[in-house]
């Protein structure tokens, strides 16, 4: 199950980050990119992440997980198309291997949604 | 008063693996080592092929393995009989080694031994086809099998490893012809994702394929 490694290095990074915010603020919702050509299954991702932040400083935050879909690039067609990921990856056109990725192997926390007192001057 | 606010953070999510395989990888520069990732799924032949190819190269080459497993040492007590160090690494629960494992496996070998004494190291997987291409270890390549009991299909249901590896080695050749399976789909399929990537037909039991395996080896030592 390495959705449970992947959710103990995102909680790690954003730790990091928010331990450098001086106000510490109360995160909301935590915005990740995943591709469809990775390894990880959005759903046990979430499953994991529930799990891991039951308690501390991530408690009850949201977890919103954007899927990207796998395109690749034909340069001898100078096109895009979709591969059927567990099917078929060569150009439909042309039958040339998928080479150009230009989507889907996405691993990314995107940026943090959090609540921020207003300060007082 | 409160708002909300959004910080773009855009980190890679494998962020700390990275910058441990980084780590791992400047190790294995700074003394002339090349590392090797060797994965596939479980029992497709990662070890017998190690055994086959200690057998062969040492003491030309000076070699290690560091070898993943979940739980046991079985592995890597076969392994210790052709000489090499080889050290074990209990992944536990996890299904893939990560740069950190690996990291702890490269500090204890260059604690017993001199480390720029040796040319090549493998890193053995843990034998699963899904995840293990995902974490960099700071191999400088990536070897996948695929026994010729698993099927033609397998490089596209399970295309990420196939797609980051620098050879593939079609392992148990010597059972084909006992199966119902055609080694030219089987390549073909693997093209369609990874067009560059050597492909190596082999059995460690007949020895066929070795011979090419060893060369394509001996290349990638710096
Ligand atoms: N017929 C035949 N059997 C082989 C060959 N290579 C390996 N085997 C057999 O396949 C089985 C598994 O081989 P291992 O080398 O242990 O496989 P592995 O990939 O290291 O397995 P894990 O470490 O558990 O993932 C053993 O019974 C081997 O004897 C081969 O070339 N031909
Ligand atoms: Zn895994
Ligand atoms: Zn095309
Ligand atoms: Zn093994």
């Amino acid at each position: 199950m390495h959705e449970t490694d992947m959710t103990k290095a995102l909680i790690l990074t954003v730790r990091q980050w928010w331990e450098e915010q001086p106000s510490r603020p109360q995160i909301d919702t935590i915005h990740l990119t995943v591709g469809q050509f990775t390894c990880v299954e959005p759903a046990s991702l979430q499953f994991a992440f529930a799990a891991q932040t039951q308690k501390g400083f991530l408690e009850g935050v949201k977890l919103a997980i954007h899927e990207t879909p796998l395109v690749a690039f034909c340069h001898a067609c100078q096109e895009e198309y979709k591969p059927k990921i567990g099917l078929h990856y060569s150009c439909p056109s042309c039958q040339s291997p998928m080479e150009d990725i230009r989507s889907g192997r996405e691993l990314k926390i995107d940026r943090i949604e959090y609540t921020q007192s207003c300060v007082e001057i | 008063m409160h708002q909300t606010v959004e910080a773009a953070l855009e980190i890679n999510l494998l962020h700390a693996n990275q910058a441990g395989a980084n780590h791992n990888r400047a190790h294995f520069d700074q003394w002339g080592i090349t590392c090797l990732n060797i994965m596939s799924s479980p029992g497709a032949g990662k070890t017998v092929l190690l055994e086959r190819t200690l057998a062969a190269l040492n003491p030309d080459l000076k070699m290690a393995v560091i070898e993943g497993d979940m739980t046991t040492e079985l592995d890597a007590e076969r392994l210790r009989q052709y000489g090499v160090p080889v050290i074990a690494i209990n992944t536990g629960r996890s299904c893939h080694l990560d740069s950190k494992m690996v990291s702890g496996g490269l500090h204890s070998l260059a604690a017993d031994y001199n480390p720029a004494e040796f040319d090549l190291v493998f890193v053995e997987n843990v034998g699963n086809l899904v995840c293990p291409a995902e974490f960099e270890v700071g191999e400088h390549g990536k070897v996948a099998l695929i026994s010729v009991t698993e099927g033609e299909d397998k490089p596209l249901k399970y295309p990420i490893m196939f797609q980051e590896a620098d050879c593939l080695l079609i392992s148990k050749i010597d059972l084909a012809p006992y199966l119902d399976i055609d080694l030219n789909r089987l390549e073909s399929n693997v093209r369609q994702i990874n067009p560059q990537v050597t492909i190596i037909r082999l059995s460690a039991k007949t020895g066929a394929g070795l011979e090419t395996w060893l060369t394509w080896l001996r290349n990638q030592v710096k």
